[in-house]
C-alpha cells in the first residue's frame, strides 16, 4: 500500500508542472494547478509514509524492465526510504506554496513555467531514488533528479552568474554520475545482479568491497557536498531561487547522504578503516564548511557553506555507526545512525527555514549583499522571527530540534570512550571536542548574519524600503518553526521512527529501539520546557520591573560621539574579521586594501572576500591543464555527423571482433 | 535526604554567586593596598539595579531586552546542572554536561545579539570578541570533559566528578584544571582576557556587549554573570577538591571554602596579570585546548 501511494506522489509531482505549459505566459492558473498538484503529491506520498510507519505494510513492487538486462522496476519502502521521503514530500509541498508569493508567474512570465516543470520533475526524481530497489532504476532516477536540479539552478540563464554555476554543478554532477556507474558495476560483479540487496559474507574480496565504498564516498560525496568535494555547492544554492534553494539545501544533497546510508547497508562487515575516514571527512567538512561561511558576504553563499557544515555533522554520525558496526558496539551503531537521520530531518528542517527567510529578504530588498541590510527586524518581523529560530536551530541550541541531533551524536562520542577500554574505536571520542568547536563557530556565524541583517538600523536605501512578504511565503516558515520546535521538545515521538530507520540500515541489530530508548530524550524534552517555562519567567521578571520604573528611550550610547550614523555600525566582514584571521590558512582571504597617501586622502574602497579555496586553487586550475591536454583530441572532432557515424561503426565492430568468437 | 541537598544546592546556588564578585574586588583592593568596597558590593549594586529605571535605544528591538532575560535563565538552569558536593545534582542524567555547554551558547548568542541591536560599532566589536573566544574555549572544555569521561566511566557530571582519581591520573586532572581556570578566566571576561573595570570602551569584551543595558536588564545580566562564574568556579572546585566525606555539615562548608579560593586566586591573577594584547588572546586559548588534550593523550595509552 505505501509503496502505491508514494508512487502515485511521484508521479503527480512529476506532472505538476506540465500543465501550466499550456496555460499562457501571465496567467497565474498554470501556477496554482501546479501548487495544488503539488499538495496533493505531498498528501499521497506522506500518506504512503504514514502508512508504512503505522501498520509497516510494504508490499514491494518488482516489475522487469527490459531496458538493460538485469534493470527491474524495483520501489519498496523501508525505515530508511520513509525517513527520506518525508523531507522530499515536505519541502517541496512547502516551497511550492512559497513560490507563490516569490516567484510569481506575472513576475517571472518568461520562466515561471519551466521553473515549475522541473520543480515538480527533482521532487520525483528525488522520492524514486529514495524507493528505488534496482541500480538501473535508482541512477536513472538520480539523473532525473540531476538534470532537475540543473534546469533550476539556471532558472535565470540569461544572467551569467547563473550559467557559470549551472556549469560547475554540471561537471560535477556528471562526475559524480560516472563514479556511480563504476559503484553498480561492481556492486553487479559482487552480487551478479543490480537488485539493491544486502551482500552476503564472503560475496566480494575486501579489496572489492573498499573499491564499492570508495566510488560510493566519491560519487555520494559529491552530491552531499563533502569538503573538499563541496566545490559546486555555494554558488548553485546561492544563484538558484530561495525555494529552490531550499529544496537542494534541504533535499537534494541529503540524497548524496541517502546513498552512502543505503550502500553502506548493504556492505557486510565494514573495516575500521571506513568509519574513521567517514568521522574525519565529517570534521573537517564541519569545521572548514562553518570557517568558510563566517567569511561569506553573500546571504545565500553563507547558507550553502552551513550546509557543508551540516552535512560534515551528518557523516560523524554516519562514520560513528560503522565504527560501532566494525567494533560490534550496538550502542555507538544506533546513536551514531539515529543522530545522523536525525539531523538529516533537522536539516532539511532548518536551513529550508532559512532559505525561505532568506528569500524574503531577498524579495524584499533585492540584494543578497549582507553589509547591505540591516534594522529588517522592524519591518519584517515576522520573517525575522522565523529566521532566528531556524538560527538558534542550526546552531545545535536548546531547546530546539539541531540540539537533539547533536546530543545524540554527542552521546556516541563520549560513549565510544567509557564503555570499554582501549578499543579501537576510542579514538572517536577526539571528535566531540571538534563538534563542539563547529558548534561554537556556527554561533559566531548565525549571530553575525542575523545581527547584521536584522538589527541594527537600515544600511542602505534597499534594506530601509522593505516591506514584510505576504501570506503565502510566511506560512511554509512558521509550518518549520513549529516543525523545529516540536523535535525540540518531544524528540520522543520520532524515536521509534529513527529506530525503525536505524534497524533498516543494520539489520544485525535486534534492539534499536531499546538502545535509542535509553538515550534520555525525556529529560531533553524535559529540560526544553523548563527553559521555555523559565525564559517566560524570567521575561515577565523583566516586564514587571519596567512598568515599575521609568523608561525611556534615547540613542544609543555613542561613547561621547553625538552624531552616529547607520554606516557606522559594526558590520558583519568587521564581526567576522577576527575568526577569518584565526582560519587564514585554509581559508586564504582575498583583500583589496587602498595605499593611503598624503595628509588629506581621498576617498577610496577597500575589498575583502573568502573565495572557495578549492575551487580556485585546485579545481578550476587542474581542469585548465586538463582542456591542454585534451585539446590534442580535437584532431578527431570534424564536426561532420558522417564522420562521428564512422567512429561508431568502427568502435562496434571492434567490440564485437572482441566479445565474438 | 536529597530533598535537604537539593535545597542547599538551590538556596547557595542562587545567593552565593555575587558574594564571589565581592571577594575578587576584595582581593584585588589587598594587592592594590586599598581598601576597596564592601564584600557584598554586588548584592547592594543588584537590589539598586532592580530599583532603577532604564533608558532603552531607539534602535533596540524586542531582541535586546531577550539578551538579558536569556543570559540569566540559561546561567538560572546551568546551575542546577553542575555538582557541588558528593555525586548529586538537581538534575542529574547521561549527557547533561552537553545541554550545559549548549545553555552558555545559548546565552552568548543572545546577549551578542542584543549588543548588535544597538547598531554600536562598540558593542559588535564586543560581541565579535566574545563569540570569537568561546570558540576556543568550547573545545578546550570538552577536552577536559572526555579526561573525566574516560576516567569515570560515567556521562553525567555529578559521577563524571564525583571522585577524580588524582592518585593515578594526577597529571591529566592537573592537565585539565589549569586549561578548565584559562576557560573560566576567559568566559568570565576576566584578566588577562578582557578588564572588567577599564574604562576604554575599545578594548573590552563583555562589559562593552552591554554598554547599552541599564536598569533591572541591567542588573539581570550582572546577577547572570555572576551565576556563570560560579557555575565555571564549581567545576574547578569539584576537580580539585575530590573530598566526599559522608557529612554534609562537613563537605558543604570546604565547597564554600574552596569557591571563595578560586575567587581569591582570581583576584590574585588579575592584580598580578596585565591583560593581553587582543591578537594575544586566541594563542593562550589554543594553549588551554592543548593542555587539556594531552591531559586526554596521557590517558590513552
Amino acid at each position: 500500500m505505501s509503496e502505491v501511494l508514494v508512487l502515485l506522489g511521484t508521479t503527480l509531482a512529476a506532472s505538476s508542472g506540465i500543465p501550466g505549459l499550456f496555460l499562457g505566459r501571465r496567467t497565474p492558473a498554470g501556477q496554482w494547478l501546479a501548487t495544488l498538484l503539488t499538495v496533493a503529491a505531498a498528501g499521497f506520498g506522506l500518506s504512503g509514509v504514514g502508512v508504512f510507519w503505522a501498520w509497516g505494510d510494504s508490499r514491494p513492487i518488482d516489475v522487469p524492465w527490459p531496458i538493460v538486462s538485469g534493470a527491474a522496476f524495483a520501489v519498496a519502502v523501508d525505515g530508511l526510504s520513509a525517513l527520506f521521503l518525508v523531507p522530499v514530500f515536505l519541502i517541496s509541498l512547502l516551497g511550492s506554496v512559497y513560490g507563490l508569493g516569490y516567484w510569481k508567474q506575472s513576475e517571472h512570465p518568461e520562466n515561471g513555467r519551466k521553473l515549475r516543470l522541473f520543480y515538480g520533475l527533482l521532487t520525483a526524481g528525488m522520492a524514486l531514488v529514495v524507493v528505488a530497489r534496482n541500480g538501473i532504476l535508482f541512477l536513472a532516477a538520480w539523473e532525473v533528479m540531476a538534470l532537475a536540479a540543473f534546469f533550476l539552478v539556471t532558472t535565470e540563464d540569461h544572467q551569467r552568474p547563473a550559467r557559470e554555476a549551472g556549469w560547475i554543478y554540471l561537471v560535477a554532477t556528471h562526475t559524480a554520475t560516472l563514479v556511480l556507474f563504476a559503484l553498480f558495476a561492481l556492486l553487479h560483479a559482487a552480487s551478479h545482479s543490480f537488485a539493491l540487496v544486502p551482500l552476503k559474507d564472503g560475496a566480494a574480496t575486501p579489496g572489492m568491497l573498499t573499491a564499492i565504498f570508495v566510488c560510493a564516498l566519491v560519487g555520494f560525496g559529491v552530491k552531499a557536498g563533502i569538503m573538499p568535494l563541496h566545490v559546486w555547492l555555494p554558488s548553485a544554492h546561492a544563484i538558484a531561487p530561495s525555494h529552490v534553494s531550499a529544496l537542494m539545501s534541504g533535499v537534494i544533497i541529503k540524497m548524496g547522504v541517502y546513498g552512502l546510508f543505503r550502500v553502506t547497508s548493504l556492505l557486510p562487515n565494514p573495516p575500521l578503516a571506513w568509519g574513521g575516514t567517514l568521522l574525519g571527512l565529517g570534521v573537517v567538512s564541519g569545521i572548514l564548511g562553518v570557517a568558510f561561511a563566517i567569511g561569506q558576504h553573500d546571504l545565500k553563499r553563507l547558507l550553502a557553506y552551513h550546509s557543508i557544515e551540516n552535512i560534515g555533522i551528518i557523516i560523524m554520525g554516519l562514520g560513528l555507526a560503522l565504527l560501532g558496526r566494525s567494533v560490534g558496539r550496538a550502542d555507538l551503531v544506533v546513536l551514531g545512525a539515529a543522530g545522523g537521520l536525525l539531523h538529516v530531518w533537522n536539516h532539511a528542517l532548518f536551513k529550508a527555514l532559512l532559505f525561505l527567510g532568506a528569500g524574503s529578504v531577498i524579495h524584499a530588498t533585492h540584494t543578497r549583499e549582507i553589509d547591505h541590510l540591516g534594522g529588517l527586524s522592524r519591518r519584517m518581523p515576522y520573517t525575522a522571527f522565523c529566521f532566528l529560530v531556524g538560527a538558534v536551530a542550526i546552531c545545535g541550541l536548546p531547546p530546539l530540534n539541531g540540539f537533539v541531533s547533536e546530543f545524540l551524536v554527542y552521546l556516541g562520542l563520549f560513549g565510544s570512550l567509557t564503555r570499554d577500554k582501549g578499543s579501537a574505536a576510542a579514538g572517536a571520542a577526539l571528535a566531540a571536542p571538534a563538534l563542539a568547536l563547529i558548534g561554537a563557530l556556527a554561533v559566531a556565524c548565525f549571530v553575525k548574519v542575523y545581527g547584521a541583517v536584522f538589527l541594527g538600523t537600515a544600511r542602505s536605501p534597499h534594506a530601509d524600503d522593505a516591506h514584510e512578504s505576504g501570506p503565502s511565503m510566511i506560512a511554509p516558515m512558521g509550518v518549520l518553526v513549529a516543525c523545529c520546535l516540536v523535535i525540540g521538545l518531544a524528540p520522543g515521538w520520532v524515536a521509534p521512527l529513527l529506530a525503525q530507520g536505524v534497524s533498516a540500515w543494520d539489520r544485525s541489530l535486534d534492539n534499536a529501539g531499546a538502545e535509542l530508548a535509553a538515550a534520555p530524550l525525556g529529560w531533553v524534552s524535559l529540560m526544553g520546557l523548563v527553559l521555555l517555562a523559565g525564559l517566560l519567567l524570567g521575561g515577565g521578571l523583566l516586564w514587571c520591573c519596567l512598568r515599575r520604573s521609568d523608561v525611556a528611550r534615547g540613542a544609543t550610547w555613542g561613547c561621547g560621539y553625538v552624531a552616529p550614523t547607520a554606516r557606522m555600525q559594526y558590520t558583519s566582514s568587521s564581526f567576522a574579521q577576527m575568526l577569518v584571521g584565526l582560519f587564514a590558512r585554509v581559508l586564504l582571504p582575498r583583500t583589496r586594501r587602498p595605499a593611503v597617501v598624503g595628509l588629506f586622502p581621498q576617498g577610496t574602497a577597500f575589498h575583502s572576500d573568502v573565495p572557495d579555496t578549492v575551487l580556485d586553487r585546485a579545481v578550476l586550475p587542474a581542469f585548465r591543464s586538463g582542456a591542454w591536454l585534451f585539446s590534442w583530441f580535437r584532431v578527431f572532432q570534424q564536426g561532420s555527423i558522417q564522420t562521428y557515424i564512422l567512429y561508431i561503426f568502427l568502435a562496434l565492430i571492434a567490440l564485437l571482433l572482441w566479445r565474438g568468437p | 535526604m536529597d530533598i535537604t541537598h537539593n535545597a542547599v544546592h538551590i538556596i547557595l546556588a542562587f545567593s552565593m554567586p555575587p558574594l564571589l564578585l565581592g571577594v575578587i574586588a576584595k582581593t584585588k583592593a589587598v594587592f592594590a593596598g586599598r581598601v576597596g568596597p564592601p564584600v557584598l558590593q554586588a548584592y547592594y549594586d543588584l537590589a539598586k539595579l532592580f530599583r532603577k529605571g532604564s533608558v532603552f535605544s531607539t534602535t533596540t528591538t524586542w531582541v535586546f531586552r531577550a539578551g538579558p532575560v536569556v543570559g540569566l535563565v540559561t546561567a538560572g538552569l546551568a546551575v542546577l546542572l553542575v555538582p557541588l558536593v558528593h555525586d548529586k545534582t538537581p538534575i542529574p542524567f547521561t549527557g547533561d554536561f552537553i545541554l550545559l555547554a549548549y545553555l552558555f551558547g545559548l546565552g552568548r548568542f543572545f546577549t551578542a545579539s542584543a549588543a548588535l541591536d544597538t547598531g554600536s560599532a562598540f558593542e559588535g566589536m564586543g560581541a565579535a570578541r566574545e563569540v570569537t573566544f568561546a570558540c576556543l574555549a568550547e573545545p578546550a572544555l570538552f577536552l577536559g570533559l572526555l579526561v573525566l569521561a574516560k576516567l569515570s566511566g560515567s556521562l553525567s557530571l555529578a559521577t563524571m566528578l564525583a571522585k577524580p582519581d588524582w592518585v593515578n591520573a594526577g597529571a591529566s586532572l592537573a592537565l585539565v584544571l589549569l586549561s578548565w581556570f584559562i576557560v573560566l578566566l576567559a568566559e568570565n571576561s576576566r584578566i588577562p582576557f578582557d578588564d572588567p573595570n577599564t574604562h576604554l570602551e575599545l578594548t573590552m569584551i563583555h562589559e562593552v556587549m552591554v554598554l547599552d543595558h541599564s536598569g533591572p536588564a541591567l542588573g539581570m545580566i550582572l546577577y547572570g554573570a555572576a551565576l556563570k562564574f560560579f557555575v565555571f568556579g564549581a567545576l574547578i572546585v569539584r576537580l580539585a577538591i575530590p573530598v566526599a566525606t559522608d557529612y554534609p555539615w562537613l563537605d558543604w562548608p570546604i565547597f564554600v571554602g574552596g569557591m571563595l579560593a578560586v575567587a581569591v586566586a582570581v583576584g590574585v591573577v588579575e592584580s598580578t596579570m596585565a591583560r593581553l594584547r587582543l591578537t594575544h588572546v586566541p594563542i593562550l586559548l589554543v594553549a588551554a585546548c592543548l593542555l587539556s588534550a594531552f591531559g586526554i593523550i596521557l590517558l590513552m595509552r
